[in-house]
């Protein structure tokens, strides 16, 4: 059974004009200790998605429909202290900003004690230890000295490799990282990246990493789910997403990638932009941008198909799978 | 075709109304009801304000006009001692309450917008210049504005009007008291502006259009005044209906300690201070009738300060 | 702190300085100490050797520097109307107006926080709107009209609470008369109490909830959440301590505007303190009383101000007050 099992999951922002759906139809798997990268634009519903798995969506969203189900609970509609419980113990979060993550009136000490404290029965001492111990997992020097120090005294880096081992403080079942490394110097990008897969796979932890940046994923993540205007248009094992995406989408982010692209030529845009949530087009979300987008396209919504250990949400895909499977046939 | 070249004319450019209408206020105002009551309110004191001489039914300024037998009456609907003559009622000195209260509202709202206009003039200057300017310019005026923020506008006003009152005397007190409002208010709370320009300066100035008319090389003062200052317009408009609020409650409360306007031209505050000593005797409306008056105005300026604050949500100064 | 300390003392020393050239300057130009001391009967002559004799004939430099010097003292000249060095007289008064802005912000603080930050929290509930709604009415009314209908309402319709004055009061050391320590003296600062947080109260009520609300949104609040802490630590540890930054800051500038309006409390209640010494001084042209009171005040300002920047360097850790 996985560890985690998102079941057509819906989030709404009730907002003046009326509801919009920022998140439709979600259901994706996670196993024990694997890496899932979270891939698409920014307002494709990836940040609304990680935060939705604790239930962290703010007035006016919600989750409208759909079911979270971990270690044999609905986190979907789970009670208050119910899901206070889960938060930080059992799945914790990585933001993105690690210079506003932490509270700039609190001690990285009070904030790392009293996060062990919430979940356990724990002295003071016995969580400085813990506390301690994890700061030298994330290779900060002189962790004792660290200890009481406030935010403002520490770098960027060294800021998120603390809220690192704020996520790691109870040996969580699931980290779920929401862009960790966008905030930072591009110098540091790599090593943060590094550890923290070195974390995940040390401790059997299982990494929900949300990222517009396909590089990472292909170097951390074991499988992609890719998504466009609040839905999964492809999801698979992430050599074979990279290697040989079928979605025109998820193609097109690849060929944008700086590498992909001809010295001294354009980068391979794709055209257009994602349309806001209260404006999605009929059919398939993505068709007025897409090369190969036909009547069907605009009429109706796609759904999944199996192509190799991939599912694709795309009527041009289908129809090629079909194809093939009648020329077997035949 | 026709239909493309008919989308190809150029629209007709929309009315006031209609610009209004779309507009983020215009949209806002039309479903606030609260905005809506606040406004008209607001409107109607202005009409008050500015029609006074002919709304009145008598001047409140003129001695022929008074008849001091006719003092302390009751309104008009209280049967037994009220006279048709004077429907609110008429002060210790007899004259009728209703004129007075129109003349001061008059004054009153004169004052505070006065002040108001000598507060944005010199805060938005200072402001435009610390901001602009930056580094030493910009400390000093800053330090100066904390300095002057931490006496409050009122204590800073009650020792300066004492003081004006005790050397002058009374009397010549009394002709300029409008004048002296106006100044000490008006000079007391530029720091209001002056900070919140300069805060708007200092994002406005890390902008590209500031670059780019630098380039282009215009003046600085042209770049304040033209590219820079409308910019602030909302935080301006904002800092201003609360600004006015403010500074007619600080007149009246420096014109119930007998620092402000003098009895016989009276302003809201004035009025009921006189009205104070007969409250208990039973003499109510001289206080109660003005003062309700008084609140209401306040209250529908500080609401549409805050419905402003919240359609414009500009980045006030704070603290 | 040595480097904080010396830091307040320079700017002190400078307002202080201020406020000593003001006084002065009010001392020379308004009233004539001479016809107090010896009335309109002496010849001009006679006045002439005595405006020698005590030096106001001396260039202004001079005069100021004896003022100054007298100052230092403690010596602020001797009150026309009492008879008595004006000084005295002041701090005898002092009490009553501390205990008033001692009772004022009790209420303030007893009330803002809890109100702010409920309806920070709950901000569609219907007392939050409530609350809200009050609290623009509140800031709305003027003081002494705040006062007038609390005294009527209180004070003549109900019967339940004085009118004006101090009520009993106990000798305490240093000369301190105190009204907390009696029934009659607690019950007859009520009314004035209220009066004077009235205008404050909502101020800081909406502060409050304006700033929690922005904390509220903030990423670390957030973060707080995603770490499971439970929902008052949230609240009232990790974003009450970031709303009350700003809220010291502007708390300190309020005081000043406390002191103003104490003036006017004090008129309306007949309550025995410096506020309405002052306004009488006024009218009886005290020279030396005003510039007592002036004095006075300032020090007062000046030593609050201290105390609230020490408060807040001792919450906002980014302050370096301690000098590490």
């Amino acid at each position: 059974m996985a560890l985690l099992e998102v079941k057509n999951l819906e989030v709404s922002f009730g907002l003046r004009s009326g509801e919009v759906k920022a998140l439709r139809n979600i259901s994706f798997n996670l196993d024990r200790g694997e890496r899932l990268g979270l891939v698409g634009e920014s307002g494709a519903g990836k940040s609304v998605l990680g935060f939705s798995i604790l239930n962290l969506i703010s007035r006016p969203g919600r989750i409208s429909a759909g079911e979270i189900w971990f270690d044999g609970q609905n986190l979907a509609n789970l009670s208050a202290e119910g899901i206070r419980a889960i938060r930080g113990n059992r799945i914790s979060m990585i933001f993105q900003d690690p210079m506003m993550t932490l509270n700039p009136v609190l001690t990285i000490g009070q904030q790392m004690v009293e996060c062990l404290q919430a979940h356990r029965k724990i002295s003071f001492d016995a969580a400085k230890t813990i506390a301690v111990q994890k700061l030298k997992q994330v290779y900060i020097p002189s962790p004792e000295t660290r200890f009481d120090q406030y935010p403002h005294e520490l770098s960027g880096g060294m800021r998120q490799r603390i809220v690192i081992a704020i996520a790691l403080l109870l040996d969580p079942d699931i980290i779920i990282a929401d862009e960790p490394t966008t905030a930072l110097d591009v110098t540091i990008q790599a090593e943060i990246m590094e550890l923290m897969v070195e974390l995940c796979e040390r401790n059997n932890v299982a990494l929900i990493l949300i990222t517009h940046d396909l590089g990472v994923v292909s170097q951390a993540t074991q499988k992609t789910i890719v998504m466009y205007a609040g839905r999964i248009i492809e999801q698979g094992p992430t050599k074979e997403i990279i290697n040989d995406a079928q979605h025109p989408y998820t193609q097109g982010l690849m060929n944008a990638l700086p590498q992909m692209a001809i010295p001294g030529q354009r980068l391979n845009q794709i055209r257009g932009a994602m349309p806001p949530l209260q404006r999605i087009p009929t059919g398939c979300a993505f068709n007025p941008r897409c090369d190969y987008a036909e009547e069907a396209c605009k009429r109706e919504l796609p759904t999944f198909t199996r192509s190799g250990n991939c599912q694709v949400a795309c009527h041009m895909v289908a129809a090629m799978r079909k194809a093939e499977q009648t020329q077997e046939g035949v | 075709m026709t239909t493309q070249s008919q989308n190809k004319l150029p629209e007709p450019t929309p009315s006031a109304w209609q610009r209004f209408k779309d507009s983020n206020i215009g949209h806002s105002f039309i479903r606030d009801r609260v905005a809506q009551i606040s406004f008209t309110i607001f409107l109607g004191y202005v009409i008050m304000a500015l029609f006074a001489p002919l709304i009145a039914p008598f001047d409140p300024y003129d001695p022929n006009q008074i008849d001091i037998m006719n003092s302390e009456l009751p309104p008009s609907w209280d049967a037994e001692n009220g006279d048709e003559q004077f429907w609110l009622g008429t002060d210790a000195q007899g004259r009728d309450l209703w004129s007075t209260i129109l003349y001061g509202t008059r004054i009153s709202l004169t004052i505070g917008i006065c002040a108001v206009l000598l507060q944005a003039t010199i805060g938005i200057i200072i402001g435009l210049i610390a901001g602009y300017r930056g580094g030493r310019v910009d400390s000093l005026l800053m330090r100066f504005a904390d300095v002057q923020l931490s006496f409050s506008t009122m204590m800073v006003a009650i020792i300066v009007l004492a003081i004006f009152q005790a050397s002058f005397g009374t009397e010549l007190y009394q002709e300029l008291a409008m004048t002296m409002l106006i100044l000490v208010i008006g000079i007391a709370e530029w720091p209001q502006y002056a900070r919140t320009i300069r805060a708007s300066v200092l994002a406005e100035k890390k902008k590209e259009y500031i670059d780019a008319a630098r380039v282009m090389g215009l003046g600085p003062i042209r770049i304040m005044f033209r590219h820079i200052l409308p910019n602030t317009l909302s935080p301006i408009l904002v800092i201003s209906t609360v600004q006015v609020a403010n500074a007619i409650i600080s007149e009246a409360s420096l014109s119930f300690l007998g620092l402000g306007m003098p009895v016989s031209q009276p302003s809201l505050g004035s009025l009921i201070s006189s009205g104070f000593e007969y409250i208990f005797s039973g003499a109510w409306w001289i206080t109660v009738i003005p003062g309700v008056i008084l609140v209401v105005l306040v209250l529908v300026m500080n609401m549409l300060g805050d419905w402003l604050r919240d359609v414009l949500n500009p980045k006030l100064y704070k603290g | 702190m040595i480097a904080f300390f010396i830091k307040r003392l320079f700017q002190a020393i400078i307002v202080m300085f201020v406020i000593s050239l003001i006084s002065f300057s009010i001392q020379d130009n308004l009233g004539d100490p001479l016809r107090e001391m010896v009335g309109q009967s002496v010849s001009e002559a006679e006045r002439q050797a005595l405006r020698d004799e005590m030096g106001l004939n001396d260039p202004f430099l001079i005069q100021y520097g004896r003022f100054l010097g007298n100052v230092l003292q403690g010596d602020l000249g001797t009150s026309y109307f009492f008879k008595e060095p004006a000084l005295e007289v002041i701090l005898k008064k002092m009490p009553a107006t501390l205990e008033l802005v001692f009772g004022a912000t009790i209420i303030i603080v007893l009330f803002s926080v809890p109100l702010g930050v409920y309806s920070a929290i709950k901000p569609f509930s219907w007392f939050s709107r409530v609350v809200m709604g009050v609290s623009i009415v509140g800031i709305s009314v003027p003081v002494f009209l705040t006062a007038i209908g609390l005294i009527y309402l209180f004070a003549i319709e109900l019967g339940w609470m004085p009118s004006y004055g101090r009520g009993d009061t106990v000798d305490m050391f240093w000369g301190w008369d105190s009204g907390l320590f009696t029934l009659d003296g607690l019950h007859h600062l009520i009314l004035p109490s209220f009066t004077l947080a009235s205008i404050m109260l909502p101020l800081f009520i909406r502060l409050i909830r304006s700033e929690m609300m922005e904390v509220l949104q903030s990423e670390y609040v957030k973060f707080a959440w995603a770490k499971g802490l439970h929902s008052r630590r949230i609240y009232f540890l990790h974003a009450l301590k970031n709303t009350m930054l700003p809220v010291i800051t502007v708390g300190g500038v309020q005081i000043g505007t406390m002191v103003a309006y104490t003036i006017l409390t004090e008129t309306v209640f007949q309550w025995p303190g410096m506020g309405f010494l002052f306004l009488e001084a006024v009218n009886r042209v005290d020279t030396p009383l005003i510039v007592a009171y002036l004095i006075v005040v300032g020090a007062v300002f000046v030593v609050t101000n201290t105390i609230v920047d020490l408060i807040y360097g001792l919450v906002n850790p980014t302050v370096k007050l301690a000098g590490k």
